[in-house]
């Protein structure tokens, strides 16, 4: 479909949609103002189009998974440290690399020879799987039963910005949508007064690739992921001026909307009756956005469960938002953790100072937001992610031929480790292998589109439908590949 | 379901087209083409070819393919494959093989076009440009311009009438937004028009608001996300970039009407225009907004490359309403452009200087009179000391001039051509790469033309290095032979910057001097030399004591100019070879190729071998598009749709005009009898009737054309993201309209920029900066500027032709909440307070009036005036935008002002 048709369509469709909507307008403000909620579907559907241009249909099979909570440590950390054991590569320390490994190869920063780099980690098996996972990771381990580990992701990028956008929207440049808006494109959202795509940044830092991880590309803005800030108004604006009260603001937006009833009368224009609903809308936001975000009222052992504490911003603050967000029916919950790029050039970033800092960070809450999602029964319909946007090589990086300060280990295409949970994935299971020192995939290798493709698969998406038109091509998240990964799936 | 809007666009065609289906004519382009698209050329066209059949080009069509015959035999449906196996009852023989089969009636479509020879008539976006006369002259009496005639013809087939006209409010304002992107301001167009405003001098009116310098503004804006201007240079880093001239230099070519052909010319290649003024350079930065990767690790050739690639697609796409990225790495799938096509294209632009260095160079450094005046005065000095030397006497004080002044010291920063030297802004240079292991591979060059090589006796360096494997080599005019000198770079002891001299023999004559970098061991950290300066020593000439010093000020002030990037083609020397790349990537070159236009375009076979010639033939008689896909950006830019709704694909899977004759017309008037004045094509579209009827929507009409493709009413349309703030700022009386300059940093809220490794912070201006308009925003890629990317502004990391306008409940938010927004209030808050004096409904309805311009009706001023009583029971205590320690007083008003800004009606553009 062009963008032309796609446009003709969309307005059949919203015809329906809007004639609705004229028949139920009489004293709209007002009786929304009441908080009845005739007029709430509808809203729902302007801002995150459940049913609007028929994307329900855009479901192809019975969904798995009703949302997406992702994890991701952006900076990519070292699956040599955390869940790829590989007891070779302890016998190669310290020793050079061999050039056969390095011919024809294209790193970041590694030249001339460096040298073989043991784990920086001591491995053990856990739980009934037997899942390897580092001693760094001693929450996490306890929950490995629920989890799917892919051994053998490899991605096309070696820099972050290129990876995370290859990553989030099937293409290493900058422009096209990320996954997030795809799946509130496709699926819309179940809960009228949240947005259907929200991310959470901690670590201080948004990724390398900035917004445009979230960004909606040239899908249609409402689809970009909305940010929600610990510090500041947790959504921009939202917060009425200081002096002003929540009645005033619901007087003002009443009055608003009444004069634009009267502007309706005398222009018929239907857009007009979707910025009365958008008002009332954003009036709903202003209350539910800071409730979901308070996490104060939760119970102590919740706090302890996650380690969290009310008022900072942190991953673990973040990871139980998710899970209450998960809860409100939000459909793509997009977490980042910052900090992860593990190259030993400096203290904060080497694999036994930072990297140690980063794991303590997201170990607990990682661990409790599977526990707490499974004792609420929301794990089986919840897909959780969890990656970088690429791995770390076996070699220790030797920046500019010279040793680095600290240890720590380059960036690497071919080889990392991704795991899943939850929202029809098997749990239990590790699917892929590397060689025997970690460095490329020899069995059941994913890339990055297989795992976007299966991602949507668990959302009831088809990855080869899922398109949208522009600049004279339709345009889809995993670009002109895509496989699914059956093997994971329950 | 994916029949649906295809039959949709064929029944609408239909009513728009009238075409027929009579045995004596079938048009392969209106009827034909479009089926093979839906049915056939996913697997018979650009991408795949299967069986060796394709569709795309008519040679293909009837050539014999795999089968060992033709699929169409001209006249022979019978005998034409292509028709029994749309027939054939076998599943795993009858076409097409992937998705639903063609219609009885379609099929005997094609049968009938085979026997009447098969005929591949062009796309009608590609035939040659002809003035089709107005309709007629029996026009009923609304009609006001040739624009309502060719209207009027399509809307009496539908038996439709245009809406009265519009008020005169809503007319001026709605003028005002379309000519100056702001609300009208009433005192100064009395004071221009010297009468009073009414509907006989609407056409003075026009006039005024095309010559106001606010002209240009609006127009820039549209312009700039074709040429998606940025203050940042993109990707990881995302750095700022001071390209803030360009900007400027398209405002003020609107402002002076510069006929579009000039204004096209001058950004694809000032640069190679006849001795180039310094504007025609910065016009060149039109494709140095292209990003630049700054990442550590990165490859700076394939960035280089996406630069290269983005300005073919972004040319492509502005000008010719061409969507070619997809022919990067195959045939076109719909579209008769073959793979080739786009390398011969992208070697037009394949030639320049810039290369993905952190420093942007090559660029223009221009500076203040104070700056300059300073400059002269060292000039003097120097020349005062060093009398023998033959400066220039140039009061401008150019890149030459400088380079005189500052000889016989060389500085990267001076080089007239380069090669993988990464040139840094303080002027220094060396051979490292962010990638290090391509150091080896790379061939670094640095290039100084015109240098007198008589009595010089050594080359003196200036560096710094860690380790002896780097070399440097000079080669004279070419890179044949030996080198005329040779340097070995050796550690200095002292471990810090050093200098070394190399005694050279015999060499005499003016040549241009390349520095070849050699890395003899391929090592990253002891082959690479850092250098500051090269500096010829001639014979009996020393510098004179405190030229050294006087030139080293000069320098500095030099630099701290305003550095604007631009295009400058490459030496001969160093000019690439551009290659195809097999499938699109980079890394695997093909054949070689030359610049040269696709053939579909170029149907004449003219040779047009650079890029000026290039430029010139964009917008020269051969070309037909050019005019059709800019008369139809300015027409959707007033009326919010194009002529042809799909302004950045005139290809066969673009939208058909749904006025083709008014777009003839238009395009050819345009690019003829109006000698390409986009005044002129403005004033003419705002002049038409259909422009000046009321925008209200008749449910009637609306039954009959939903879409008002015929234009039996206004449009409304939403007013843009700049729109929306300047509007704020305009009608409170806080606007800045000062015109130009460097990008502000307005208020944000706090933490929104978050960037990695980038000290980069939003620093809030000086106050009166806090009003400029929303086109000078710092616009930051990765982190756009959260109420205007809320208001569907793109990010401007691609050419954008058309904004997606959204209706979201954080748009509300923004204008609700949003501190500019709060700020515009309060002072329109405090007018009305001066108006009321003791009668509160005179002083709102003033307020209401000076957002709106139309007296609010009774009903209205109840809501509003209810609203005060309710704030001021509220006991709203608003703080002062303005003055923060100031009483509350203000608040009902400034409460009522803030509903008065969110009006629908105030939003839009009615």
């Amino acid at each position: 479909m062009h963008m032309y048709q796609e446009y003709i369509e969309k307005e059949i469709q919203l015809k329906t949609r809007r004639h609705f909507l004229r028949n139920c307008t009489t004293g709209l403000g007002a009786v929304a103002l009441a908080g009845l909620g005739c007029q709430s579907k509808t809203t729902a559907n302007i801002f995150a189009p459940t049913e609007m241009g028929g994307r329900a249909t855009l479901s192809h099979y019975m969904a798995r998974a009703k949302r997406v909570i992702y994890l991701h440590m952006a900076g990519s950390p070292s699956q040599l440290e955390l869940f790829d054991y590989k007891p070779t590569l302890n016998q190669l320390h310290d020793k050079e690399c061999p050039q056969s490994l390095l011919e024809g190869k294209k790193f970041a920063f590694i030249s001339g020879t460096p040298k073989m780099l043991g784990h920086q980690a001591q491995f053990k098996q856990h739980g009934q799987s037997g899942a390897w996972v580092s001693d760094h990771l001693p929450h996490f381990s306890k929950v490995v039963d629920d989890v799917c580990f892919l051994k053998a992701m490899h991605t096309d990028e070696f820099n972050h910005a290129p990876a995370q956008l290859f990553l989030y929207t099937g293409s290493p440049r900058l422009g096209r949508p990320s996954i997030g808006s795809w799946v509130t494109y496709g699926l819309g959202t179940e809960n009228e007064d949240l947005p259907g795509f929200v991310v959470l940044v901690s670590g201080g830092m948004t990724p390398s690739a900035g917004k445009s991880v979230w960004g909606s590309g040239f899908l249609p803005s409402v689809y970009q992921g909305v940010q929600c800030r610990s510090h500041g108004d947790p959504v921009l604006y939202i917060n009425n001026p200081d002096g002003m009260d929540r009645r005033l603001r619901g007087q003002t937006i009443e009055a608003i909307n009444q004069i634009n009833q009267k502007e309706y009368e005398t222009f018929g224009d239907d857009e007009t009756l979707t910025r009365i609903a958008q008002y009332e809308m954003a009036y709903r936001m202003q209350v539910s956005v800071p409730d979901v975000m308070d996490i104060s009222k939760e119970p102590p052992y919740i706090h302890d469960m996650y380690g969290t504490e009310p008022g900072k911003s942190s991953f673990a603050n973040n990871c139980l938002l998710a899970r209450r967000m998960a809860e409100k029916g939000v459909r793509f919950i997009q977490l980042f953790h910052w900090g992860w790029d593990s190259h030993g050039a400096g203290k904060s970033e080497a694999l036994n100072h930072g990297f140690l800092d980063r794991c303590r960070e997201v170990d607990q809450p990682m661990s409790a937001l599977i526990r707490d999602l499974k004792q609420r029964g929301l794990l089986e319909e919840t897909l959780v992610v969890w990656s970088g946007e690429f791995g770390r090589t076996p070699m220790m990086e030797n920046r500019g031929g010279v040793a680095n300060p600290f240890v720590g280990r380059d960036h690497h295409t071919d080889a990392f480790t991704v795991w899943l949970a939850g929202g029809g994935i098997k749990g239990g299971l590790s699917y892929g292998e590397t060689d025997e020192i970690g460095y490329y995939g020899v069995k059941d290798q994913v890339h990055i589109h297989d795992l976007q493709a299966t991602m949507l698969h668990t959302m009831g998406l088809n990855h080869e439908k899922l398109t949208f038109p522009f600049q004279g091509r339709d345009f889809r998240l995993t670009d002109v590949a895509g496989k699914i990964v059956q093997e994971i799936l329950v | 379901m994916r029949l649906l809007p295809f039959y949709w666009l064929a029944l609408i065609s239909l009513l728009l087209h009238g075409a027929c289906h009579n045995d004596a004519e079938i048009s392969y382009s209106a009827e034909i083409k479009p089926l093979l698209n839906q049915k056939c050329l996913r697997c018979h066209g650009g991408i795949r070819a299967l069986g060796d059949f394709s569709l795309l080009f008519p040679e293909d069509a009837l050539a014999i393919n795999e089968s060992g015959k033709p699929a169409i035999v001209p006249g022979k449906p019978g005998a034409s494959e292509m028709i029994a196996r749309l027939r054939n009852p076998d599943p795993e023989l009858v076409m097409p093989q992937e998705g639903d089969l063609l219609t009885e009636a379609e099929i005997s479509l094609l049968e009938k076009w085979i026997r009447k020879g098969a005929k591949f008539d062009e796309h009608w976006a590609y035939r040659p440009l002809v003035n089709p006369g107005v309709p007629r002259n029996d026009s009923p009496e609304w009609v006001n311009n040739p624009i309502d005639a060719f209207i009027l013809e399509k809307m009496e087939q539908k038996n439709l009438k245009p809406n009265e006209t519009a008020d005169l409010h809503t007319l001026v304002r709605r003028l005002s937004f379309d000519l100056t992107g702001l609300p009208p301001q009433l005192d100064s167009l009395r004071m221009g028009l010297g009468e009073t405003i009414d509907r006989q001098n609407l056409s003075k009116i026009i006039d005024l608001l095309l010559a106001s310098p606010h002209y240009g503004e609006h127009m820039a804006a549209l312009w700039l996300d074709l040429a998606r201007y940025a203050d940042s240079n993109g990707y990881e880093k995302d750095m700022g970039r001071s390209i803030w001239r360009f900007r400027d230099w398209v405002i003020n070519a609107f402002n002076q009407d510069m006929p579009f052909d000039q204004f096209t010319i001058e950004q694809l290649a000032g640069d190679l225009l006849p001795n180039p003024t310094k504007e025609q350079l910065i016009a060149t930065a039109f494709h140095r907004n292209t990003m630049t990767n700054t990442e550590g690790g990165t490859e700076d050739e394939e960035f280089r490359t996406l630069s290269v690639i983005d300005r073919v697609n972004t040319t492509l796409e502005v000008w010719q309403g061409t969507t070619i990225a997809c022919v990067q790495c195959h045939a076109h799938p719909y579209d008769p452009f073959r793979h080739e096509d786009y390398y011969h294209l992208l070697a037009y632009f394949n030639n320049t200087q810039d290369a993905d260095i952190d420093s942007e160079y090559p660029y223009l450094l221009e500076h203040s009179d104070s700056a300059t005046a300073k400059m002269q005065e060292i000039a003097k000095q120097i020349k005062l000391l060093n009398p023998n030397d033959n400066l220039t006497s140039d009061s401008d004080l150019d890149k030459e001039a400088i380079r005189q002044l500052i000889f016989p010291r060389l500085f990267g920063d001076f080089a007239d051509d380069f090669q993988e030297v990464l040139i840094q802004n303080n002027g220094r240079f060396n051979n490292s790469a962010y990638n290090a292991n391509n150091q080896k591979h790379k061939k670094y060059y640095l290039v100084f033309s015109g240098i007198n090589l008589d009595n010089l006796t050594d080359i003196r360096y200036n560096y710094f290095c860690r380790g002896d494997d780097a070399r440097i080599d000079i080669y004279l005019d070419n890179l044949d032979g030996k080198p005329v000198c040779q340097t070995q770079m050796l550690e200095p002891a002292s471990k810090d910057w050093d200098w070394n001299s190399t005694p050279v023999n015999n060499l005499s004559g003016t040549h241009d001097i390349i520095f070849h970098f050699v890395n003899t061991s391929g090592d990253f950290r002891t082959g690479v030399v850092d250098l500051a300066e090269i500096e010829l020593v001639y014979q009996n000439q020393p510098l004179a004591q405190g030229v050294r010093e006087a030139q080293d000020s000069l320098l500095q002030l030099y630099r701290q100019g305003t550095k604007t990037p631009l295009l400058k083609t490459r030496s001969e020397l160093l000019k690439r070879q551009t290659h195809v790349f097999e499938r699109g990537n980079y890394l695997v070159k093909g054949m070689e190729v030359d610049p040269a236009l696709p053939k579909i375009l170029n149907p004449n076979g003219l040779e047009v071998k650079d890029r000026l010639a290039f430029a010139k033939w964009l917008v020269s008689e051969h070309n037909s598009l050019t005019p059709r896909v800019i008369v139809n950006r300015i027409w959707a830019y007033v009326f919010g749709e194009g002529l042809v709704s799909t302004p950045e694909d005139f290809g066969t899977q673009g939208a058909n005009p749904t006025h083709p004759e008014l777009l003839e017309y238009l395009a050819y008037q345009f690019s003829h009898d109006w000698n390409w004045s986009t005044k002129r094509l403005m004033k003419e579209i705002v002049s038409s009737y259909i422009y000046q009827q009321s925008s209200r929507i008749d449910q009637e009409k609306m039954a009959i054309d939903p879409h008002n493709y015929l234009h039996s009413r206004a449009p409304r349309v939403r007013l843009s993201a700049e729109q929306i703030r300047d509007q704020a700022l305009a009608i409170s009386g806080l606007l800045n309209r000062s015109i130009g300059g460097e990008s502000v940093m307005p208020p944000q809220p706090e933490g929104v920029w978050q960037v990695v490794y980038s000290s980069a912070r939003w620093k809030a201006n000086h106050l009166e900066d806090n009003y400029r308009r929303g086109l000078y925003t710092y616009w930051k890629r990765t982190t756009p500027y959260p109420s205007m990317i809320a208001f569907d502004s793109p990010s401007r990391e691609f050419c954008v032709s058309k904004r997606i306008i959204t209706n979201t409940p954080l748009q509300a938010l923004v204008t609700l909440n949003d501190t500019v927004y709060l700020e515009a209030a309060e002072v329109l808050g405090e007018y009305m307070k001066e108006e009321s004096g003791k009668d509160l409904a005179s002083g709102i309805s003033k307020g209401y009036q000076r957002a709106l311009l139309d007296r609010p009706d009774t009903e209205t001023m109840d809501i509003l005036i209810k609203l005060y009583h309710q704030a001021e029971e509220a006991k709203a205590t608003l703080i002062s935008y303005q003055e923060p320690d100031r009483p509350a007083r203000l608040a009902p008003f400034t409460v009522v002002a803030n509903a008065i800004m969110n009006l629908d009606a105030f939003l839009t553009k009615s």
